[in-house]
């Protein structure tokens, strides 16, 4: 009999991760919406202007130079769809990857130090969490919108320098800006979806910081910082991994949600959330300005879903699957 | 077991909810007119408020000197006045009130209310928004501006309980159009300070219950961001005639939800159907779909302080530029082309000035210094709300293909949008006005030097001075061939520049009668009757 | 117990303290004033209005006068609604929301938690990846598009349902927003309902029931929903608190008069007084629906008792 190979925790999780159908459809799924939408912008040709007007053709329904139709503007509504997710999943990915910073340093910290410093960081997540979410975004992120202005000239002046001319400022512009508009929805959306996070880094923490192989470190001598982001943290990433994936399409469904609200992305910056809003409109007129980004949102959220839910129950070695 | 029985109750919930009659059909039987009347009204009160909601709103509850006409905007009927005169210079005005007007508690209805109302709204202490409107009035501006501190040297005086005399500062030959407004409105004087001081801002004399008024119909209820109803007023003097039994008034500020409601047998008659419906309601639906003239003009307002903007030339420019009959086929649907400010009313006939001439356009501009748009600066034009996004697009792309000019366009809410302007921090807006009456000078009066509505950073004394000439002729005709003159020359400088007369395109079901196209939209609520 | 109560709701005010802080600075920053209209106001009107609603007196003066009138019950009178009492407002309001929410969630109860037992029951059959897959879909189809295709089939197509508004006498116009807003609960209450039905029916103690013989609605319905319902309860609490604010999306799209469609356009509008009333109302329903769900929580698990 040959002796069983010795599997890590990853590849272990890999294998179960391989036969849920569900979670790998997923992940496919997300890869070819995420690269198409990250992608297809810089290739040139491939899309048309997402801005441009022809009013002439409008209210066309799916066909060969317009492969989703048009709006009733004459726009095409794929580039608009394509741009549009380039926004959200921007916002997604912006907004996860600060909150679930902010919560791993703040869990990690509490649930290490213990003590008053433990009491203290959890008394005021505490209070953060018992603010009304959507209420305190949407305030946030409308008081922050006329900074943005101001972000946006001094980013410019930043990237293309004083003395630039007025062509180059404007082309710097039309890159920034779109992402400048964007940070008061990261800040808001951000301020307050850290709190989960770093409950679940702290309780993480917590076990693993009780086990022997800590102890030995510390006996060995080894600096409180190395232990606990060289030794703890990674032992912790399960869990975080799998409610990153799920944070994700909280969030571009909280974007959504406020652009669609008229308080989150404004035109002509164009997210799903202002797509859906501007397609629903027009419902009943033209249906397909509505039916593929409310497609392609759904897929994403769909996708992202079905991948962490995957990821948990491949994570987690109780689990009887 | 329990499965079945949730399911059972589910199915039961769904079909007691269906309803039975859709709500137009119930308020056919009950004789009420369903109002899709835009958002909630921020007050009943007329001193207090200045917008088109809370102004259709009081017209129900309240009546002016002079009562509309339900079939043009041009005929004076007798409302709260039964005859009227005046000198020959149009300068001093006598009303004959009815003698046996009450309001609708049935105390009677005397010119010592109107003498009080208009002492109200003139007030300082009151700070009433529209309180200009009364300007016209001898020592109105004074009295209001604190100057003045006796109400008695006011031009307003009460003979007898049941007459006016007005003098006025100048000849205004159109006062009885001014009358309708709701700022001239008779205020009940017993009821309003039952409730407070005359010059108390928010008591509860407008709530249901409390409200008097001499309109035909009295305030029933009103249920905040929901609806706000109105009942018959039989105490009001042509109630024999008045056919409805009531008005809801129903606040949708989403006009594509206001118009699925009305598809779905919800109102009578809608506030506003948005452009880009226009189509295929006229397809589908033109029974329903009303496209009439507005007395309103859409134009791009302009920061003449800013370098480049500064030179008469470029807005020419810039105004010729645009291919104002497109846009009004294409984006605006049912507009009219705006070749100056004023729409042609009554007996004026403004120039036309502002037209498409991309080839002039160009001259001007290379002539300004900037050929081809090159060096011109990069500006940022505001739009207030997502309904103006399309017409600021189309705008953009023709100056970029007419004139190489390139413009961004940035959405501002309603309220950063307005300070914006006012603090002139904006290089240019799409904004439009509405006139308050049949007058050129409802147009042509912001644009002085100061006037907080003017916000372009533009005066001329020379306008100034035409205007002033004409509000002093006692010829009507004179008058207005003044105001054509101050309105050449103001086109000719073109600190705005106006692109569309408004059009109201709106649903409205075939079963109401008495309701005609009226430039001022102001159908007199009591003339309405529902006749399925 | 008792003490941990007391502890909790010191907390709570000290929630609601920090809310109020956040909030008045938030509202302070909100560029604009309440008083901007389309015809601008004369500047000596103006300044009449900044003195009567005490505008121009210093921060840390208004911070505190507010506060006294919070503690005294006076919520202040509405900017936009032109002297209206906030209280009103809120009376007439927030019982419509109350209503929307608490139908929602009965809805999203009874659809989602049978739906997540008879999926848990009938593991990995047809049934059970069919019911996930219909709870995925509403969870990702986002209550601002379901809305509106269900008030264009619904009521303008079938003209079953009035296509907008909430009429408190007629049930008709409460079903489409109630079931597009508890819709996405169910969802997640049914995915929920689902795991802890399936954590519960793995133990010992149900495969020794099995054995003996007792049937298996019997197993479900006695033994397992209580301990299978933990982690529905302890999210049903936040979510009925988020239910209440999150309404804020249905009441665009139906047009419904309440609390949410206030504080939006207050938001606008820059309506100070009409922005605290909401926030604060929603805070103290977070805190209370934390607690009882805490409560809940413990009383349907014996494990968490022993300590409080």
């Amino acid at each position: 009999m040959t002796p069983e190979k010795g599997t890590s925790l990853w590849t272990d999780a890999w294998l179960r991760l391989r036969h849920n159908r569900a979670a790998i459809a997923g992940l496919v799924i997300l890869a070819v919406i995420v690269l198409a939408c990250v992608l297809l912008p810089f290739l040139p040709g491939v899309l048309q202007d997402p801005n441009a007007q022809n009013l002439a053709d409008k209210n066309l329904p799916p066909g060969a130079t317009h492969w989703f139709g048009t709006d009733q503007l004459g726009r095409d509504i794929f580039s608009r769809a394509i741009f549009g997710g380039r926004i959200s999943i921007l916002v997604g990915l912006i907004t996860t990857f600060v909150s679930v910073t902010i919560g791993i340093v703040w869990g990690a910290v509490a649930g290490y130090v213990g003590g008053r410093t433990d009491a203290l960081l959890m008394r005021i997540v505490d209070i953060l969490y018992a603010l009304p979410f959507l209420v305190i975004v949407i305030l946030l992120s409308v008081t922050l919108q006329p900074w943005t202005a101001k972000l946006t000239e001094w980013t410019v002046q930043a990237i293309a320098g004083t003395d630039a001319s007025q062509a180059a400022i404007g082309g710097v512009r039309t890159w920034v800006e779109p992402i400048t508009t964007l940070v008061p929805l990261f800040i808001a959306i951000g301020a307050l979806s850290w709190l989960t996070v770093s409950r679940i880094v702290r309780a993480q923490v917590q076990s693993v910081a009780s086990m022997d192989f800590v102890e030995a470190a510390r006996s060995l001598g080894l600096g409180h910082g190395r232990i606990l982001f060289r030794h703890i943290l990674p032992n912790t990433l399960g869990p975080i991994i799998v409610y990153t994936t799920l944070t994700i399409p909280s969030i571009m469904l909280f974007e959504a949600t406020l652009s669609f609200l008229g308080l989150g992305v404004k035109p002509p910056n164009s997210s799903w959330g202002v797509l859906i809003q501007e397609g629903a409109n027009t419902m009943f007129s033209n249906p397909w300005p509505l039916l593929f980004p409310s497609v392609l949102f759904s897929l994403t959220l769909f996708s992202l879903n079905f991948l962490g839910d995957g990821l948990r129950d491949a994570l987690d070695p109780k689990s009887a699957k | 077991m329990l499965r079945s029985l949730g399911s059972a109750l589910l199915a039961c919930l769904l079909l007691a909810s269906c309803q039975r009659e859709t709500a137009v059909e119930r308020a056919n039987r009950e004789k009420i007119l369903l109002v899709g009347n835009g958002d909630d009204p921020k007050a009943l009160d007329p001193h207090l408020v200045t917008g088109v909601i809370e102004h259709n709103v009081i017209r129900s509850l309240l009546e002016g000197l002079v009562a509309d006409d339900p079939q043009t905007d041009d005929a004076y009927p007798p409302g709260a006045a039964l005859s009227w005169e005046h000198n020959a210079e149009f300068t001093e005005w006598t009303f004959h009130l009815r003698p046996d007007a009450v309001w609708s508690d049935g105390t009677p209805l005397t010119a010592r209310d109107f003498e009080f109302a208009y002492h109200r709204i003139l007030h300082p202490d009151l700070a009433a928004p529209y309180a200009e409107m009364l300007y016209f009035i001898k020592n109105a501006e004074a009295f209001n501006k604190g100057e003045l501190k006796d109400f008695g040297q006011v031009g307003v005086a009460v003979p007898d309980d049941h007459t006016l005399k007005l003098t006025l500062r100048e000849p205004v030959p159109f006062l009885p159009g001014i009358t309708r407004h709701d700022s001239w409105f008779p205020v009940p004087r017993h009821v309003v300070l039952k409730f407070g001081k005359m010059t108390d801002r928010f008591t509860k004399w407008c709530e249901p219950g409390n409200m008097v008024g001499n309109g035909a119909f009295t305030l029933k209820e009103w249920r905040f961001n929901d609806h706000l109803e109105v009942a018959k007023n039989p105490r009001y003097w042509n109630a024999a005639n008045v056919k409805l039994n009531g008005i809801r008034f129903i606040a949708i500020e989403n006009f594509y939800s206001e118009t699925r409601a009305f598809l779905a047998g919800q109102l009578h008659t809608t506030y506003q159907v948005p452009p880009d419906l226009v189509d295929k309601l006229k397809a589908d639906a033109p029974q329903w779909l009303r496209q009439e003239p507005y007395l309103g003009t859409r134009f791009i307002r302009l920061n003449t302080t800013r370098p480049g903007l500064d030179d008469p030339r470029v807005r020419m420019a810039l105004s010729l530029a645009i291919d104002r009959k497109a846009l009004c086929d294409t984006v605006l649907k049912g507009f009219r082309p705006a070749t100056t400010l004023t729409p042609a009313m009554g007996d004026y006939h403004p120039d036309a000035v502002a037209g498409f001439d991309p080839d002039r356009a160009r001259r001007l501009l290379a002539e300004a210094g900037f050929p081809n748009g090159k060096g011109f600066p990069r500006y940022t034009m505001l739009i207030r709300s997502a309904g103006a996004r399309t017409t600021s697009e189309a705008l953009q792309a023709m100056w970029k293909q007419q004139l190489g000019i390139l413009v961004d366009i940035q959405g501002k809410d309603f309220t950063s949008f307005v300070s914006a302007q006012q603090t002139l921090n904006y290089d240019m807006a799409v904004a439009s006005w509405v006139g308050d009456y049949l007058d050129p000078s409802t147009f042509l009066l912001m644009w002085t030097d100061g006037n907080g509505n003017n916000n372009t950073g533009w005066s001329s004394p020379t306008y100034e001075a035409l205007l002033d000439d004409g509000a002093h002729q006692a010829d009507p005709l004179q008058r207005l061939e003044t105001f054509r003159l101050a309105e050449r020359l103001l086109m000719e400088e073109q600190p705005f520049i106006p692109f569309a007369w408004e059009a109201r395109n709106y649903l409205h079901r075939p079963e109401i009668k008495g309701w005609h196209p009226l430039l001022l939209d102001n159908h007199p609520w009591g003339g309405l009757s529902l006749e399925p | 117990m008792f003490k941990n109560l007391l502890s909790r709701l010191v907390q709570g005010l000290l929630v609601l303290l920090v809310l109020y802080t956040l909030t008045f600075f938030l509202v302070k920053a909100l560029p604009g004033g309440p008083f901007q209209s389309e015809r601008a106001m004369p500047k000596h009107i103006r300044a009449k209005m900044e003195t009567y609603y005490g505008l121009n007196e210093s921060l840390p003066v208004q911070y505190g006068r507010q506060l006294r009138n919070y503690l005294k019950g006076d919520l202040g009178l509405s900017f936009r609604l032109e002297g209206r009492p906030v209280s009103e407002v809120i009376a007439q309001a927030f019982p419509v929301s109350l209503q929307l929410g608490t139908l929602a969630m009965f809805l999203a109860v009874v659809i989602g938690i049978p739906a997540g037992c008879l999926a848990a029951a009938k593991r990995n059959s047809l049934i059970d990846t069919g019911a996930m897959a219909v709870a995925m879909t509403g969870v990702c189809l986002p209550a601002f598009v379901i809305g509106p295709i269900l008030a264009e089939c619904f009521g303008r197509g079938l003209h079953w349902f009035p296509a907008l508004g909430w009429d408190a006498g007629w049930p008709s116009s409460w079903l489409l927003p109630a079931f597009t807003l508890g819709l996405a609960y169910a969802a997640y209450l049914s995915r929920l309902t689902r795991a802890g039905m399936l954590e519960t029916l793995s133990q010992d103690f149900v495969r020794t029931a099995r054995a003996k013989g007792v049937s298996p609605w019997n197993i479900i319905v006695r033994h397992c929903l209580r301990g299978g319902l933990i982690p529905a309860v302890a999210y049903l609490g936040p979510a009925f608190a988020g239910i209440i604010s999150g309404s804020v999306v249905i009441e665009a799209v139906f047009q419904i008069p309440g609390l949410g469609r206030h504080f939006v356009k207050a938001i606008e509008s820059r309506d100070a007084p009409m922005i605290f009333g909401p926030v604060l109302l929603y805070g103290i329903l977070v805190i209370l629906a934390n607690l009882v769900t805490d409560v809940l929580g413990v009383w349907l698990n014996p494990r968490l008792r022993k300590s409080s």
